[in-house]
């Protein structure tokens, strides 16, 4: 496929983001690098200095909601997109509502407690529709321990173990690595295998 | 018997365990675990009371924070 060809494919299908932060800032910005036009982004966050370390936010953009900057910055890669955001907290009561109508989801959490609910959610309410979590990505080094692993349609990329405490901070390499192996895998299965 | 967990043909010896024994004999200690059998979704508050027997398909996802 030519690069023309997989942006006029990408551009059709529509994926959800549950969260802009490391995961969901730096995975929305290279989907729509590749060709994605249509997004549906959750957070009730707003940008803080030390976000700044791995999200795909600026100095200037401090206090402003994470979703609001985050639209802003999408749109100064490509103009053309049609993107859905939602200033609001994800819970298992809204994430029908919120995602029913995307291709793929994205699980773009922080705290393993909404990774779970998130991952239980799917599985209840939108059993059908492929999900990319990431789990395991604190710390620096060690390249060759992330990967990836399917779970009938549930994807897994990480390093499943890392965990983040105060001597172990998630860090823009390790966490971009992650969201971009978690956007490569949305374009897998959007796509099919190369 | 034989069950498929995590991708990965287990041995188990015996014929039919919980949800929670088969975490113990594994050893899987982490605290925050999604868990289907079969492709259906299993809640910790059900951990005791569901059992895998012979070609049981388990998943066992472990969660980490970070993000």
């Amino acid at each position: 496929m030519t690069f023309e060809e997989i942006k006029d494919k990408l551009s059709h299908f529509k994926i959800g983001i549950a969260g802009a932060g490391g995961l969901g800032s730096n995975c929305a910005a290279s989907l729509i690098r590749a060709g994605v036009k249509k997004l549906v982004i959750a957070d009730f966050d707003v940008v803080c200095e030390s976000n700044l370390n791995r999200q795909f936010y600026f100095a200037d953009q401090i206090g402003v909601l994470k979703v609001k900057a985050l639209n802003d910055n999408l749109l100064r890669i490509y103009s053309n997109l049609d993107i859905d955001f939602r200033v609001l907290k994800i819970t298992h009561e809204n994430v029908k509502e919120l995602f029913q109508n995307c291709d793929v989801i994205v699980e773009a959490f922080d705290d393993k407690h909404e990774k779970q609910m998130l991952i239980e959610s799917v599985i209840k309410y939108l059993p059908n529709i492929p999900l990319v979590i990431g789990s395991g990505m604190a710390g620096w080094g060690d390249n060759n321990s992330i990967v990836t692993e399917k779970f009938d349609n549930l994807f897994a990329c990480g390093d499943k173990v890392s965990e983040i405490n105060e001597d172990l901070p998630p860090i823009g390499p390790r966490v971009g690595i992650v969201a971009n192996m978690q956007a490569n895998q949305v374009l897998e299965i959007l796509l099919g295998k190369m | 018997m034989k069950i498929v967990l995590n991708n990965r043909d287990e041995e188990i010896n015996a014929e039919v365990v919980t949800i929670k024994e088969l975490l113990e004999i594994k050893n899987f200690t982490f605290r925050m675990l999604v868990v289907k059998v079969n492709g259906v979704l299993v809640k910790k508050d059900r951990y005791e009371h569901v059992y895998v027997t012979e070609g049981d398909n388990v998943i066992v996802l472990h969660l980490v924070s970070g993000g």
